[in-house]
């Protein structure tokens, strides 16, 4: 056992950590991921040109497309670098993570060279849309038509949780061509430029104040027929490639944790009116398993990053990073929040500790706790995916989508 | 990124499961339960002897394999997940690792060997009633020949040949080393929630003893003896609580109610994926553990703190909602759910109990965040 990269892997470290140097030349352990306004997608366009000129974008992907064809151990240790910097990757993630490599895995050649070089460079941003207002976790349940017309398709319907759909110049959408078909079988997937007539994004307000994802409508949007992904009807397993990549791409916690409580806990009196709270026996067996959580979550990825390492894929088991953590963020900010008694209530950042940094993670959590798989879904995928448990009992079997309660 | 252990160390855990799964099999361990003048199986100690087991951290000079900790982490993982009824834990974490952080050169050589043996069956004794001891608890007392006082319990005390005891001496405390077959000691074996490993009360009335380590070292020393054995037990813990899970997803899958696996329903599902989420947190904890030990890290303290805290929740938590999710067959005598109800419950409270440990972690977390 040890922590120590393999040789090519330090080396490469080395090299990226240089680049990185030169480049963002501002290291900072916390690191936003957030765009704000004009001016810094300006910045994080201009740091991805760079880094694609760089070769530090698609690491994993084939060479032909503008890949280094390296195993994916190695975009983890870039990742790991790059996120001590002030590093302006925000809006580009989705895209590259996950949309990108559908498009390369699934459409012509002609057309993978026309997206993949200004995705790669930060000219294009793509958006992923597939969740919709009455199929969230049930997303093949969606209800987006698309209709055929000549050589194009024909959208009409609506997409919810969309992040970046008002900056993104193209979006991989997951529609439904088939509702004779049972549910999974009649979907499929498209490319949509956003800038189509007919496309309409609202930003969602959400109960955290913020805006950032977005409802995107369709109204009699047409895509040639030369912007399909994969064949027709065939878009459910176009889709779990799209999924796949997702699990790769999961970050960390974003949120203060047991180290920044720590320290308000050190200069907040307890509840018992005795010493402070950090001498309060309760506060310190909740920090404790806090602290168990977080360490476990993060010597867990090194242990992912050890089978990567092997050339081992690693499966649905990290999906339990975002269980942890989501409810380990939430709980923190609740914690702190109930620590100041009733002070607690004051989110304003010049008065709240941290800036106000435990008052939005207890706003943000429950976000966090749905986005991209709610716990219950991720628990489902534990439970069939890793511990082998049979399916629920399903009413959709053999169902044509049109025939299903709660379909059309 | 090498966090793992070797192919090597994979190799002896396949051999240890082979072993267990023949000579620890539940009925052995039944045998044990069901058996009231029986509290370990003499012939699974003596095969574990055999294996080379009890010297795998015992260095070469001193009769054993001179392998290292993380050797001994996979054994531990395969005992725990076998619930075997030997005194494996008392004499190798805790008796033998006192000797060897602790003894004189002399006593090394004299005991070490018999310990990779199997001659040597030892103990730990600190407790002397209830709640945590602390520095200024202790009464026992050692005047540097002779330990007089009581302990209670002391596992495997019923059947140990000697004992490592933290006693009053000079104002502090010592570690003391004791025969326990002599006159001066008195055994009474005791009844416990855990009736696959003997317990004892043990009465010291000036019997012989010779001090481990220097006098007035004894509680941290212990200390040190505790957070090796901690990363150890978290180890057992988690084998235990990995059989627990792997009984409830196959008693989900065989098991039919309203005409359909168990398994099936959510309410079943969320409860085994969050043992397996416990499981991981405590694993990934304990290999940080496992590291620290077998590198003699300055993160041992707390990395041992959040392994023994992970793993004593992941166990309890496996262990009880095991027996739930098998419904009233698991509350039977027959089911083996119990087993590991009991074991877990024993593991969390035998090297002191999780709200010692988190208060640990957490006074070793100030220390670390100050420096």
């Amino acid at each position: 056992m040890d922590f120590n990269d393999a040789p090519e892997e330090a080396a490469f470290r080395a090299e990226a950590r240089a680049w990185l140097e030169k480049t963002l030349s501002q290291p900072n352990a916390k690191a936003s991921l957030r765009i704000e306004g004009p001016e810094g997608m300006k910045a994080a366009k201009a740091y991805q040109k760079k880094k694609a000129e760089a070769g530090y974008v698609g690491l994993t992907w084939r060479k032909d497309v503008g890949g280094r064809e390296l195993p994916p151990i190695f975009s983890v240790i870039f990742g790991q670098e790059e996120a001590k910097f002030q590093a302006p990757m925000g809006p580009f993630a989705i895209g590259l993570g996950m949309c990108i490599p559908t498009v390369i895995a699934f459409h012509s050649p002609d057309k993978i060279k026309r997206y993949v070089g200004p995705a790669l460079r930060g000219e294009e941003i793509w958006c992923q849309l597939f969740s919709e207002p009455s199929a969230g976790s049930d997303v093949a349940g969606l209800k987006t038509r698309a209709v055929r017309d000549g050589d194009d398709w024909v959208i009409n319907g609506q997409k919810v949780w969309t992040s970046g759909a008002h900056y993104s110049d193209y979006g991989i959408l997951l529609a439904r061509t088939n509702p004779e078909k049972e549910k999974h079988k009649g979907l499929t997937m498209f490319v949509l430029n956003m800038k189509a007539p007919g496309v309409e994004v609202r930003p969602i307000h959400q109960m955290s104040g913020g805006s950032n994802f977005n409802e995107v409508y369709f109204n009699d949007v047409r895509i040639p027929d030369s912007e399909r992904l994969g064949e027709v009807g065939n878009g459910w397993n176009v889709a779990l490639v799209t999924l796949m990549n997702e699990r790769l791409a999961v970050g960390g916690s974003s949120g203060p944790e047991y180290a920044e409580i720590l320290e308000l806990a050190r200069n907040t009196p307890s509840p018992s009116g005795k010493g402070t709270l950090l001498q309060d026996q309760a506060f310190r067996e909740r920090l404790a398993s806090w602290y168990v959580s977080a360490e476990g979550y993060t010597l867990g990825k090194y242990r992912t990053m050890t089978a990567l390492s092997k050339g081992q894929t690693p499966g649905p088991e990290s999906s339990i990073g975002k269980i942890l953590n989501a409810n380990r963020m939430q709980d923190i900010g609740n914690a702190a929040i109930e620590a100041e008694d009733h002070y607690g209530i004051i989110s304003d950042p010049a008065l709240a500790p941290m800036q106000g940094a435990f008052h939005n993670a207890y706003m943000w959590a429950p976000g966090l706790r749905i986005a991209g798989g709610t716990d219950e879904i991720l628990r489902n995928i534990i439970a069939e995916r890793v511990l082998g448990l049979p399916q629920d009992v399903r009413v959709d079997k053999g169902v044509a989508y049109k025939d299903l309660p709660g379909g059309r | 990124m090498n966090f793992d252990f070797s192919d090597d160390q994979k190799m002896l855990r396949e051999q240890a499961q082979k072993f267990l799964a023949e000579k620890s099999s539940r009925k052995v361990v039944r045998d044990v339960l069901n058996d009231a003048a029986k509290s370990h199986d003499p012939a699974l100690w003596k095969g574990v002897a055999e294996q080379g087991w009890l010297g795998v951290a015992i260095p070469e000079e001193f009769g054993g394999l001179g392998l290292g900790g993380l050797e001994l982490c996979v054994l531990a993982e395969e005992i725990g997940r076998a619930v075997a009824p030997i005194p494996f834990s008392s004499t190798v974490y805790f008796f033998s690792e006192a000797i060897l952080a602790a003894g004189s050169s002399d006593q090394k050589k004299a005991l070490l060997p018999k310990v990779a043996g199997g001659e040597v069956i030892g103990a730990f004794a600190i407790s002397e009633g209830p709640g945590a001891p602390s520095p200024s608890s202790i009464e026992a007392t050692f005047d540097g020949a002779k330990l007089s006082g009581v302990k209670i319990p002391v596992t495997d005390g019923d059947i140990a040949t000697h004992a490592v005891v933290l006693a009053r001496e000079a104002g502090g405390t010592s570690l003391v080393l004791v025969d326990l077959n002599q006159a001066g000691v008195k055994r009474e074996t005791l009844a416990t929630l855990d009736p696959t490993r003997g317990h004892a009360k043990l009465t010291f009335n000036k019997a012989g003893a010779e001090r481990l380590g220097k006098a007035g070292e004894g509680w941290n020393l212990a200390e040190a003896v505790l957070d090796r054995a901690a990363v150890l037990i978290a180890f057992e813990q988690l084998g235990g609580a990995q059989a627990c899970l792997d009984m409830a997803v196959d008693y989900a899958k065989s098991r039919y109610a309203f005409s359909r696996q168990i398994g099936s329903f959510q309410a079943i599902k969320h409860k085994l994926a969050d043992m397996y989420v416990a499981i991981e947190l405590g694993r990934s904890n304990a290999y940080y553990g496992a590291w620290a030990l077998s590198t003699e890290s300055a993160q041992l303290p707390l990395a041992a703190a959040a392994a023994r805290v992970a793993a004593s929740d992941a166990y309890y938590f496996a262990a009880k909602e095991n027996i739930q999710a098998h419904g009233g067959m698991g509350f039977t005598w027959e089911v083996d759910c119990h087993l590991f109800y009991r074991r877990a419950k024993l593991l969390a409270v035998q090297a002191g109990g999780p709200g010692v440990w988190k208060e640990k972690l957490v006074r070793r977390l100030e220390l670390k965040n100050a420096a």
